[in-house]
């Protein structure tokens, strides 16, 4: 293999029983791609363990995994045919380590679906192909695994083949392939065998080496996420990964969100100089001729070919968190660079990718699946686990599917995901973990659920006005988003809800914003920037109406320096300076979702 | 692009991800080939510059010309180097001879830990590899550690579309990862098309050649007559022997290297 070749990335997909492991390990076993340090390892641990040596072990290096007979995570292992190398994704079945299948198939070229001949299409085979549809794969193939269990008959094959055929095509999925297959027999993985007499299809290898290669990002839109802007000389270097496109010294381009427009002045770069073209996957620095602010998370293109800008969108997500995705929570979206705080303002419909097999075949579960997103206003009270093809729900469980619209409290620069996959999906990131992921599907009008203090350029996001509840049903405190609004100097602003209750003076520091208002006689009064603002004695709450537990100059003085951009008000600084109940309560509510 | 061309973008978007997000980072730098080609790397990536100090946790116990190496590299380079020993646990006699899973306990895995203590370290870049070994394989690119700096391997929140972990309680750290999807094969040829100096112990002399360094007890040679960055890429596209082979402490038991890494070594 040359230096010059691309690998092709594959992930195989699967119930936890069916066998991707010894697939697997067959194929590196066949291919000869296996170091001797592997196998005598795993013979070790055979014999260490009393087991009988398995392919599946070669991939198991974990001492728990071993004991739970699961693999825990996923590894990269390659392997070369005559044609090219290949780098395979091993994606856990375990219904509970899909964050792990995740983490491996998002990044895959093709897939593979392995199914057990004997047990047939399962639960989580279903629920691993919506997954790769999510993902973006669009490459997928079948391998009906453990033919010998079933003696290599070709009605247990078919059955297969039809189920799955079926299942794919109601996600827009097509099979590219079906491969009937024997890992521990190793049939059908190299060449055809005489025992498939009736089978005139390609072996797996075969099937591998017919795949298109990588898709071709080049002669795409041009999209340069920013990353970084150095300043480690006298370079002042723009910095980041060329996702889409090509960008050649000398173009015109224009950064969004905001659109200015500027030329590339230059591609430095170290040990060498002289770079006048990239091309999309090259991590890049550019100079530009005009020297305007530029922070990480722009975007630049082609002002022929703008990223859509905007801060509602519409999305289709997957959730792996512990706790389910609640309408109106706050949560973090990162998308290419851009990191900002996001509400999923409705859940249009929730799949089950799991129930989609308790609805009949064919045609009923089509129309569940294409049901339109009609948005119901009224939400059932106590409305429990979302049904497959639930809509208007109020939350997404683990592992479950969602269409849903989400409004940003800033504006992104985004694209639909068919248009350019890098600046076209996102995570969406709960307290410390990422707990969900998706794609971009439409472009959304503007309204949605944010309030803000506005003076001129200044825009300070305000929660003062949210409200939480605790609900019997649920036995969860929940809350609810107040209607969308803007307030100016010398507007009247609610003072009074169901769980807050404000006095008519006092001051709002909202740390992460840098900004401070004050209300005087109910009103807004004043909006400045904190290096403004002076502490005048009277109360002073955060932008979600938390007290702050400063009653002088210098408990101000210490509390501003508590606090640190990068951690913001976290545990600590909430523990020692935060009063929830000073302005703010939490009435009991009967089970209502409604946010 | 080709495929090294691939593997050094994506190295080089994530040493610029770990200095963008995260706080005071320092970068483990061992002398051996890996964290030589990420030393490289990281002046790709800042264009001449290394923003952030190596360290070089030194058990007092590794192969003497490493250091001389060490020490003459950091002068030419104008490296900031910092150099840290467990000096509590060389006073008190800890050494190869304690055993060797203790011994690189006591002098790696909390050496390391004090260093990130000392510097208050919240990203350690470290050139570890997925083929290296098994345990390394379940590796994450940014792996968080608590704050005994052990590793959760079971628990590890997803890692896709290189949205990396940069959400963690006060206190946590993270392992940076810039070469996990490397190869032992690829690294020599990044070394070979980049012409990457590297310390001669790699190449064969005598019929003998170091493939992997560490401390002098516990490393052995291999026998090869690979004498330049060529041979050894010929020498590997046919090897069936693991890199790790000499290597004693991996041997110790069939999860030595899983024990040692949970609990915080590198």
């Amino acid at each position: 293999m040359g230096a010059r070749e691309r690998f092709l990335k594959l992930v195989l997909v699967g119930h936890v029983d069916h066998g991707k492991s010894s697939v697997i390990g067959r194929l590196l076993y066949d291919t000869g791609s296996l170091p001797q340090g592997a196998v005598d390892k795993v013979r070790r641990i055979a014999v260490e363990t009393g087991k009988r040596f398995e392919f599946a072990y070669l991939l198991d290096a974990f001492e728990e995994e071993q004991k739970q007979g699961i693999t825990i995570d996923t590894t990269r292992l390659r392997f070369h045919t005559a044609k090219r190398g290949y780098v395979i994704i091993d994606a856990p079945g375990h219904k509970e380590f899909l964050k792990n299948m995740i983490s491996g198939a998002a990044d895959a070229d093709a897939a593979f679906l392995v199914v057990d001949a004997a047990r047939g299409v399962e639960e989580q085979s279903r629920r691993h192909a919506s997954m790769l549809s999510l993902l973006g794969i669009r490459q997928v193939c079948v391998i009906a695994n453990k033919m010998d269990l079933v003696d290599y008959a070709e009605d247990a094959y078919l059955k297969v083949k039809e189920d799955m055929e079926a299942f794919l095509e109601t996600l827009g999925l097509r099979s590219g392939a079906c491969i009937p297959l024997s890992a521990l027999e190793g049939v059908n993985v190299l060449g055809g065998s005489d025992k498939l007499p009736w089978y005139g299809g390609r072996s797996l290898i075969e099937t591998l080496d017919a795949l298109p290669g990588a898709p071709d990002f080049e002669q795409s839109v041009l999209r340069l996420p920013v990353q970084d802007v150095y300043k480690f000389d006298t370079r002042r270097i723009i910095a980041g990964r060329l996702e889409s496109g090509l960008l050649r010294v000398g173009d015109l381009v224009a950064v969004y969100p905001g659109g200015r427009r500027t030329r590339v002045a230059s591609m430095p770069l170290w040990p060498d100089e002289g770079k006048t073209e990239a091309v999309a996957g090259e991590s890049i620095g550019i100079t530009v001729a005009d020297e305007f602010f530029n922070r990480r998370g722009e975007v630049i293109g082609h002002a022929s070919d703008p990223p859509p800008v905007t801060r509602v969108f519409r999305a289709s997500l997957f959730w792996m968190g512990k706790r389910p995705l609640i309408r109106g929570r706050d949560y973090k979206l990162k998308i290419a660079t851009q990191a900002v705080p996001v509400r999923v303002r409705d859940i249009l419909r929730v799949v089950d990718a799991a129930r989609i097999d308790a609805v009949s075949a064919g045609a009923a579960h089509t129309g569940a699946v294409h049901a339109g997103a009609a948005h119901i206003g009224a939400v059932h009270a106590g409305a429990a686990r979302p049904e497959t093809g639930v809509n208007d729900a109020a939350g997404v469980e683990m592992n479950d599917v969602a269409e849903v619209i989400i409004a940003a409290r800033e504006p992104l620069a985004l694209d639909l995901f068919s248009v350019c996959r890098a600046t076209g999906r996102f995570v969406l990131v709960d307290g410390y973990d990422v707990a969900g992921g998706g794609i971009v599907t439409g472009i959304e009008s503007e309204a949605d659920g944010f309030c803000f203090f506005v003076r001129g350029e200044m825009k300070v996001s305000c929660d003062l006005f949210e409200e939480y509840f605790y609900s019997l049903d649920e036995q969860a405190v929940n809350k609810r988003s107040a209607r969308a609004a803007v307030y100016a100097v010398g507007n009247l602003i609610p003072l009074k809800g169901e769980s807050f209750s404000y006095p008519e003076f006092f001051d709002i520091v909202s740390l992460p914003d840098d900004a401070a208002i004050r209300i005087r006689s109910g009103r807004v009064a004043e909006i400045l920037p904190l290096a403004a603002y002076g502490y005048e004695g009277l109360p002073l709450v955060n932008g979600r109406g938390f007290a702050l537990r400063v009653r002088s100059s210098e408990d101000w003085r210490r509390c501003l320096g508590d606090y640190s951009p990068n951690a913001g008000e976290d545990a600590d600084f909430a523990a020692k300076w935060l009063d929830f109940s000073a302005y703010r309560s939490i009435p009991f509510t009967k089970g209502n979702w409604e946010i | 692009m080709d495929y090294l061309d691939a593997l050094e973008a994506h190295s080089i978007y994530i040493l610029r991800e770990a200095y963008n997000r995260l706080g005071k980072l320092g970068m483990l730098w061992s002398i051996g080939k890996d964290s030589t080609v990420m030393l490289w790397l990281a002046k790709k990536a800042f264009f001449g510059h290394c923003p952030f100090p190596l360290v070089h946790v030194d058990t007092t116990f590794k192969i003497p010309s490493m250091i001389s190496y060490r020490d003459k590299t950091a002068a030419e380079l104008g490296l900031d180097l910092i150099v840290h020993v467990n000096r509590e646990a060389i006073e008190a006699g800890l050494g190869p001879e304690s055993g060797r899973l203790k011994c690189c306990a006591a002098l790696k895995t909390e050496a390391l830990q004090q260093v990130v203590r000392l510097h208050a370290f919240e990203g350690l870049i470290v050139g570890v590899r997925r083929d290296e070994e098994g345990s390394r394989s379940k590796e994450r690119v940014f792996s968080e550690r608590n704050a005994h700096d052990e590793w959760d391997y079971a628990h590890q929140a997803p890692e896709f579309w290189d949205q990396f972990k940069t959400e963690f309680p006060k206190g946590h750290h993270i392992r940076v990862h810039p070469l996990l999807q490397w190869t032992e094969i690829d690294i020599w040829r990044y070394i070979g098309r980049e012409k990457i100096p590297v310390i001669d112990l790699y190449f064969s002399r005598d019929g003998e050649r170091y493939r992997s360094l560490g401390c002098l007890p516990c490393t052995g040679r291999i026998q090869s007559s690979a004498a330049t960055v060529e041979e050894i890429i010929a020498e590997l596209e046919h090897t069936t022997v693991s890199e790790r082979a000499g290597r004693a402490q991996d041997r110790e038991d069939a999860y030595a290297m899983q024990k040692l890494r949970k609990a915080g070594y590198m």
